[in-house]
C-alpha cells in the first residue's frame, strides 16, 4: 500500500511540474499544481516490537505518522540537538560553568515521550534534563540563559542545568536516584486528586541499581500509583558500562511484580507507541509500569568526559551512522514523500537561527542582580533577614 | 492534626503504623476510622521511599504530614528533607513549592539506646530552606503543628517521646480551632530578674523546676521557651539578657555545633554582649553515644541539679 501511494505521489509531483512549466504564462492553473497533494498526509511504519515482561499485550507494531507530527517531531529533535551542541561550545568557551550534561544522540526519548502523554500530565527526570525541559515547555533562550546564570534563565540564574522547571514537570534533580520517589509521589497526587493524569518519572541505568527505587516500585504497585517508571539506558552510567554496574541488565524486568517494556529509544514513533500504552495502562487504573529505553548519548557523561576513555570511537560512530533518531525520521519522510528535502533543509536553517539567537541572549543578558541573592528560601512567606558573611550583614530576602 | 484535616482535603498523613496501629506513639489515634485508607497511609518500612513519595507529592498539590517513628530513621531520608524539599523553593526562584511537615519524636527517651536517641536539632537548624520547630507544652504543639501545616514551606517538627505522656493546662484561646502559634517566635514561660535561661521541647520543664527551686532562695530566673529552632528568635533572648544579664542554655542534645553554640556566638555578635556580666554557660547533653544502663543514662542528659549548678555558678553565688 505504501508504495503504490508512494508511486501515484511521484506521478502527480511530475505532472504538476510539467504543468507549471508550460502554464507559466497563463493565469489558470491545473488543480495538481497544489501544494498539499504534492506530500503523503499520513503514513503508517512498523516499529519494533518492545520485548516485554509480565504482559499479555504489547504495544502496537504499527505507527500511524502525520505529515504535520512527522514535521513537529522533526523540528523538535532538531531544536534539542542543535541545543545541546551549542551549550557544548558555550562551555568550552568557559560561558557555561559546572555541570552540564548533554542529551545529543537521546532526542527520541525526550520527543517521544511527550508525544506519547498529554501536557497535563506530569514529568520528571535527572539532571540530563535540557531536552526535557524544553519538550516541557521552556524556550530556548530560558534554557540557555539559565545555563549561562542570567537573570533570563528560567529559575532566574538560581538553579543552573540541574534545576529547571516547568509546569507539570518537576525538574532537573541533582541527586541520582532521588527523583524517582518524587516522581512516584506525584502520580499519587494524580490519584489522590482525581485526575486522570499520570507521572513518567525518569532514571538512568546508573540510577537503576539505587534502593530509593526499589522503594518507590513497591510502594507505587502497593497503591496503584499512575507512575511510568522510565530507565533511559544510554549503556554507561559515568564511565561504567551497565555489565559493570548492574547483576541483571534486563531494566525493564527490574520491576519484579511491576510489568515491563524494552523500548527501542533511537525510535521516537516505537518511544511514542510504548508511552502511549504505559499511559493508557496508568490511566485505566493498573498502574505502575516500568519502561526501558534502549538509548545512546554522543557526548561523554557531561562536559567533563570525553566520553572515550570507556568506549570506543568506533562504537560512537556506528550508532550515530546506523541509529541517529534524527536520521531515522528523516529518512522515514523522505522515503514516503511526507516532505522535501529542501523542506527539512529550510527547518534546520530556522532551527539554527532560534538557537543562534537563544545563545546571543544568553550571552549579552547580565547575571542575576545581588538583591535577588537571598530572595525564595521559602515560598509565599513574609520577608525575613538573612545573615550574611559577616555577623553585621543583614541581608534581604522576599518569596 | 484532626482539625487541619478537617479543615483542607490536600493535607494527608503518612508513615509507619499511623493508620490502623493508630500510630506508634498513638499520636494519630482515630484518624485513620475517621479519614480511610486515602487519607492516612501506612507506609512499609522505607524511610527514603516515602519521604520522597511525600515530598513529590507536595510538589504536586497535596500537603502531606511525613510521619518518621523516630527522627532517628529519618537520616535515611535526609537526603529528601534537604536536597528534595529544603532547597527546591530556591533552586527553582520560587516556581516551585515544597509545603510538607515532617514531624516525630527527636532526641532522647528511655532505655532505647544509643541509635535511638539522638537529637537533630542543630541538624536541622543547619539548613535554610528549612523551618524546625521544637514545642514543649500542648499549647506548643497544638499551635505550631497548625501553623507548619498552614506553611507553605517545609517544615520539620520535632516532638518528644517522653512529653508525649504530659499533662499540660490548655488556654480557653488555645482550644479554638484556629489557634495557631507563630512561627519564629519564642515564648517567656516564666519572668525573672536575676538570670535567663533558654530551652527547647523536653528541657524546658527542667528549666522551670530549676528555676522554682531556686526561687525559694530569692533567685528569680526567667525561661525562654525557644518553640523555634529556625528560625531562631534571638530578638526575645537579647531583651531578656539585656534584663538579667546572664545566660544559660539547656539542651538534650551534643555541645559540639549545638543549638547553645548557636545562641552563644549570636549573644556574642549582637547587642546583648554587652549586658552580659558573666559569660554563657550551655547545659548539654554529655558528649557521647547514649548508653543503655539506667544510671549511665541518667548521667548523660541535664539533669535539674545541673541547671541550677550553672546558674550558681555564673551568679557567682
Amino acid at each position: 500500500m505504501l508504495l503504490s501511494v508512494n508511486s501515484m505521489q511521484k506521478m502527480l509531483t511530475i505532472i504538476s511540474n510539467v504543468l507549471k512549466g508550460s502554464a507559466s504564462k497563463n493565469v489558470a492553473r491545473v488543480v495538481a499544481a497544489r501544494t498539499y497533494a504534492d506530500f503523503t498526509a499520513e503514513a503508517t511504519f512498523d516499529v519494533k516490537k518492545c520485548d516485554t515482561h509480565r504482559l499479555d499485550d504489547a504495544p502496537p507494531t504499527k505507527s500511524v505518522l502525520t505529515r504535520e507530527d512527522a514535521l513537529k517531531y522533526y523540528r523538535t529533535m532538531q531544536v534539542i540537538r542543535r541545543m545541546e551542541l551549542k551549550a557544548d561550545q558555550l562551555y568550552k568557551q568557559k560561558i557555561i560553568r559546572g555541570f552540564c550534561h548533554l542529551s545529543d544522540g537521546q532526542e527520541a526519548c525526550a520527543v517521544g515521550i511527550e508525544a506519547g502523554i498529554k501536557p497535563t500530565d506530569h514529568l520528571i527526570t535527572a539532571y540530563r534534563a535540557h531536552g526535557y525541559t524544553y519538550t516541557r515547555g521552556v524556550s530556548v533562550r530560558e534554557i540557555l540563559a539559565e545555563l549561562t546564570g542570567r537573570r533570563g534563565g528560567c529559575a532566574k540564574g538560581k538553579g543552573g542545568s540541574m534545576h529547571m522547571y516547568a509546569n507539570n514537570f518537576y525538574g532537573g534533580n541533582g541527586i541520582v536516584g532521588a527523583q524517582v520517589p518524587l516522581g512516584a509521589g506525584v502520580a499519587l497526587a494524580c490519584k489522590y486528586l482525581d485526575t486522570d493524569q499520570v507521572c513518567a518519572t525518569l532514571y538512568g541505568d546508573g540510577a537503576a541499581n539505587q534502593g530509593q527505587i526499589f522503594e518507590a516500585y513497591n510502594m507505587a504497585s502497593l497503591w496503584k500509583l499512575p507512575c511510568i517508571f522510565i530507565c533511559e539506558n544510554n549503556k554507561y552510567a559515568m564511565g561504567t558500562s551497565v555489565e559493570r554496574s548492574s547483576a541483571s541488565t534486563e531494566y525493564y524486568k527490574r520491576g519484579d511484580f511491576i510489568p515491563g517494556l524494552r523500548v527501542d529509544g533511537m525510535d521516537i514513533l516505537c518511544v511514542k507507541e510504548a508511552t502511549k500504552y504505559a499511559a493508557d495502562l496508568c490511566r485505566a487504573g493498573k498502574g505502575p509500569i516500568v519502561m526501558e529505553l534502549q538509548t545512546y548519548r554522543y557526548h561523554g557523561h557531561s562536559m567533563s568526559d570525553p566520553g572515550v576513555s570507556y568506549r570506543t570511537r568506533e562504537e560512537i560512530q556506528e550508532v550515530r551512522s546506523k541509529s541517529d533518531p534524527i536520521s531515522l525520521l528523516k529518512d522515514r519522510m523522505l522515503a514516503n514523500n511526507m516532505a522535501s528535502v529542501e523542506e527539512l533543509k529550510e527547518i534546520d536553517v530556522q532551527v539554527r537561527k532560534e538557537i543562534e539567537e537563544a545563545a546571543q541572549f544568553a550571552t549579552t543578558d547580565p547575571e542575576p542582580p545581588l538583591e535577588e541573592l537571598c530572595n525564595h528560601i521559602f515560598y509565599n512567606d513574609a520577608p525575613l533577614e538573612v545573615r550574611g558573611t559577616l555577623p553585621w550583614t543583614k541581608l534581604k530576602s522576599i518569596s | 492534626m484532626d482539625e487541619e484535616l478537617e479543615r483542607d482535603e490536600r493535607v494527608f498523613l503518612l508513615g509507619e503504623e499511623v493508620a490502623q496501629y493508630d500510630g506508634a506513639y498513638k499520636v494519630s489515634r482515630g484518624l485513620w476510622k475517621k479519614y480511610g485508607d486515602k487519607r492516612i497511609i501506612d507506609t512499609p518500612i522505607a524511610e527514603m521511599g516515602f519521604a520522597g513519595i511525600a515530598v513529590g507529592s507536595a510538589m504536586a498539590g497535596l500537603r502531606p504530614i511525613c510521619e518518621f517513628m523516630t527522627f532517628n530513621f529519618a537520616m535515611q531520608a535526609i537526603d529528601q528533607i534537604i536536597n528534595s524539599a529544603a532547597k527546591t523553593s530556591y533552586m527553582s526562584a520560587g516556581l516551585q513549592s515544597v509545603p510538607i511537615v515532617f514531624r516525630g519524636p527527636n532526641g532522647h527517651a528511655t532505655g532505647v539506646a544509643a541509635q535511638h536517641s539522638q537529637c537533630f536539632a542543630a541538624w536541622y537548624g543547619h539548613c535554610p530552606g528549612l523551618k524546625v520547630l521544637s514545642p514543649w507544652s500542648a499549647e506548643d504543639a497544638k499551635g505550631l503543628l497548625k501553623a507548619a501545616i498552614r506553611d507553605d514551606n517545609p517544615v520539620v517538627f520535632l516532638e518528644n517521646e517522653l512529653l508525649y505522656g504530659v499533662a499540660f493546662e490548655v488556654s480557653e484561646e488555645a482550644q479554638s480551632k484556629d489557634f495557631v502559634v507563630p512561627i519564629g517566635k519564642a515564648k517567656v514561660e516564666r519572668q525573672g530578674t536575676l538570670i535567663t535561661l533558654v530551652s527547647h521541647s523536653r528541657y524546658v520543664g527542667h528549666c522551670l523546676d530549676a528555676a522554682a527551686v531556686l526561687a525559694e532562695e530569692g533567685i528569680e530566673c526567667e525561661v525562654i521557651n525557644l518553640r523555634s529552632i529556625r528560625p531562631l528568635d534571638m530578638e526575645t533572648i537579647e531583651s531578656s539578657v539585656a534584663k538579667t544579664n546572664h545566660l544559660v542554655t539547656v539542651e538534650g542534645g551534643w555541645p559540639q555545633f549545638g543549638v547553645g553554640a548557636e545562641i552563644c556566638a549570636r549573644i556574642m555578635e549582637g547587642p546583648a554582649l554587652n549586658y552580659l556580666d558573666a559569660p554563657v554557660i550551655r547545659v548539654t547533653g554529655v558528649d557521647i553515644p547514649m548508653p543503655y544502663a539506667k544510671i549511665l543514662e541518667e548521667h548523660s542528659v541535664p539533669q535539674i541539679r545541673d541547671i541550677i549548678t550553672a546558674v550558681r555558678k555564673a551568679l557567682n553565688i
